[in-house]
């Protein structure tokens, strides 16, 4: 069942919604990685919530111009009015007032959301409103979705890669140092408009699959996941549009085939998951990776500071240090050093103490940034250049 | 009769001047609130100087970069770059921001950001070949990073950073660069790297300005100051207008009188 979903063998409807999310997903995915590295993710759950008095509004006109008040469309266009109108306000609240962008996030989220159910309710009482399934908008609903709506997702979908395409240079830029773009005459200003324009398209849009309340993850989880994996701008953009598009591609075709799963919130687990896994498994900003890489860091200075204590004769207290010691073989149980020990040691203090050296002569300056206390000076210096700081020195004594 | 054609004379030297300065700033009122960041402020920087903005903190010396390149939008005042509007320029001006005025966590490498410096040349959809490619190397080389292109920003340091920075506006190829203190906590490899890198723009007749904080070394690397204090206080050559007398007034009793007698061996 499951396999005939992901393959779209479901039928006629559910092939419609799983290529429609999927094309959704992408589109939230690549549109809200800006957003993210803007570090503005929440202005989107201002924009999503701020849709709903204008689905309101706009089926109460509908219906008072004797039309069909549930029309995909006309709703569509009421939620971005609304949401455009929300958006300019959190822009005017924190741009003109001394509100912070947060507050001015909460200020509009709420009170907009909190008009949005007055009309719902209100509409609720209408004769024509009883069946108008209104909620929908709320965490989305792909029970009768259209050949027409899934065009609309499509069409949509394509236009907003196609505007991210386009605006990649001045999106990373305004997002990275927005002074420098400023100087190189990038209206920022203009760059953050569109950037808000993408998210707000993406948000109506994908109002009927997955609501208004989980839009923001749709857009937040994906870039968010991707950063985990790379350290390029475009290739977060990349990665993004796929995880998002496999999160909802995968999320609508579970829910096709088990019944009674709501679409939006599958979507989001998926996901989810996704980021799940990420956030631990990732090579270099993953949690184990971190956690690897502290332990190996912390096994090398214990090592080090062993050998030294070893070369200048004294104890070791310290029980991590001579574990790791006997470990290696370089020191018995009583923290007498090994043969091998003794060489070694008699390496690391001779190491130590050509940097020590070079750390105070001004000429080798650049070199001894490189000083951590592990790296070998080999990796610094040439072997000239090392043969010279030895004609320097007396050589070291070593503890036999 | 005689004394109005001088003072016309006058006039139309001075719009001589700014006409012919790659950066002439007049009038010039920022403010944060009701307070003024600068006020009033005329600047006629000298082609192919290398000018040092100082000042004590919050005089506005860094307020009055960006103002001029429109980054803060000013009360009053207007700019001219090279006798043109600043608009009209931007491709001849290189800016070099605070380092600490950018996310150095953000997903890019070193290359990356050399290359936003060509971002104006390549417009919204050029692609970047390789001839750009080898252009950002050699910049990078020209700072001394070449051998760190791949890496992430986030692991360079401070001073390596500042680097990058400077490489991204050599590789605008301005005629005019700015500079928001770019000897702020970097090394002194860095330093001396940074500095042999003004100075090779200078020499090959670009013009250098940059906000500046060490006074100790206004002399050895810049010979034109300009002094501010919310006010212009002095303006000109090293030699004619960096001394006791415009320091006090630049700084008030802000300069502490054991960093005045450290001065005191190379003022003039």
């Amino acid at each position: 069942m499951i396999f005939d979903a992901l393959t779209l063998q479901l039928g006629y409807n559910a092939t419609l919604v799983t290529l429609g999310a999927a094309l959704l997903g992408m589109a939230a995915g690549v549109g809200g990685t800006f957003l993210f590295l803007r570090k503005r993710a929440l202005v989107s759950d201002a924009i999503s919530h701020a849709t709903l008095p204008g689905v309101g509004l706009a089926f109460m006109v509908m219906v008072a111009m004797g039309g069909d008040g549930r029309n995909l469309i006309g709703l569509l266009i009421g939620a971005a009015l609304s949401a455009g109108i929300g958006l300019l306000i959190l822009s005017w609240l924190s741009n003109r007032t001394r509100l912070n962008e947060d507050a001015a996030i909460g200020a509009v989220l709420s009170v907009f959301f909190g008009f949005g159910i007055v009309l719902l309710t209100i509409i609720q009482t209408m004769t024509s409103g009883r069946q108008a399934g209104l909620e929908g908008f709320l965490l989305g609903s792909t029970a009768g979705m259209l050949r027409v709506d899934a065009m609309v997702i499509a069409i949509s979908a394509a236009l907003t890669l196609a505007l991210v395409l386009l605006l990649r240079r001045p999106l990373t830029l305004a997002s990275f140092d927005p002074e420098f773009a400023t100087s190189i005459g990038q209206n920022v200003r203009r760059t953050d408009l569109a950037m808000m324009g993408i998210v707000l398209a993406v948000t109506v849009v994908g109002l009927k699959i997955v609501g208004l309340i989980l839009i923001v993850a749709l857009l937040i989880i994906p870039p968010v996941t991707a950063r985990f994996w790379t350290e390029r701008a475009d290739h977060v953009v990349i990665l993004s549009g796929a995880l998002g598009g496999i999160s909802a591609f995968v999320g609508a075709a579970l829910s096709a085939a088990l019944p009674d799963l709501p679409t939006g919130p599958i979507i989001v687990l998926v996901g989810f998951c996704l980021f799940g896994l990420s956030l631990l498994l990732a090579p270099g900003r993953g949690v184990l990776s971190a956690v690897v890489r502290h332990r190996s860091y912390q096994r090398r200075v214990h090592l080090r500071q062993g050998l030294l204590a070893l070369a200048q004769g004294q104890p070791i207290y310290e029980k991590l240090t001579l574990k790791l010691l006997r470990n290696e073989g370089w020191a018995l149980p009583d923290g007498v050093a090994t043969d091998q020990g003794r060489a070694r040691a008699a390496r690391a203090l001779l190491d130590e103490t050509r940097w020590q050296l070079i750390r105070r002569d001004p000429s080798f300056e650049a070199a001894a940034a490189h000083y951590d206390g592990l790296t070998p000076i080999e990796r610094v210096l040439t072997a000239d250049q090392i043969i010279e700081i030895d004609g320097r020195i007396p050589v070291p004594e070593v503890a036999s | 009769m005689s004394l109005t054609l001088a003072a016309r004379n006058g006039q139309s030297t001075e719009a001589a001047k700014r006409a012919a300065s790659p950066l002439a700033i007049r009038g010039m009122t920022v403010s944060y609130g009701q307070k003024p960041a600068i006020f009033s402020v005329d600047m006629t920087v000298q082609p192919g100087s290398m000018t040092a903005i100082i000042g004590p903190n919050g005089a506005g010396k860094s307020t009055l970069l960006k103002a001029a390149l429109g980054i803060l939008t000013p009360l009053a005042g207007e700019t001219t770059a090279f006798g043109r509007s600043v608009a009209q320029v931007r491709d001849r001006i290189a800016y070099v921001p605070q380092r600490a005025s950018v996310d150095w966590d953000f997903p890019t490498r070193v290359i990356d950001v050399v290359l936003m410096g060509l971002y104006g040349q390549l417009g919204l959809l050029g692609r970047v070949r390789s001839h750009h490619r080898a252009r950002a190397m050699d910049c990078l080389e020209r700072v001394g990073m070449d051998g760190f292109a791949t890496r992430q920003i986030g692991q360079l340091s401070g001073g390596q950073q500042q680097r990058v920075f400077l490489a991204r506006a050599l590789a605008q190829d301005a005629d005019l660069y700015l500079l928001d203190e770019p000897f702020a906590g970097v090394d002194a490899a860095t330093e001396k790297a940074i500095i042999t890198v003004l100075k090779s723009l200078r020499d090959a007749g670009k013009t250098v300005v940059a906000v500046h904080h060490d006074l100790s070394t206004v002399i050895e690397y810049f010979d034109h100051v300009f002094l501010i204090n919310t006010r212009r206080v002095a303006e000109g050559p090293v030699a004619e207008v960096f001394n006791e007398k415009t320091l006090q007034e630049a700084y008030g009793g802000r300069l502490a009188g054991a960093q005045m007698d450290a001065l005191g061996g190379v003022l003039a």
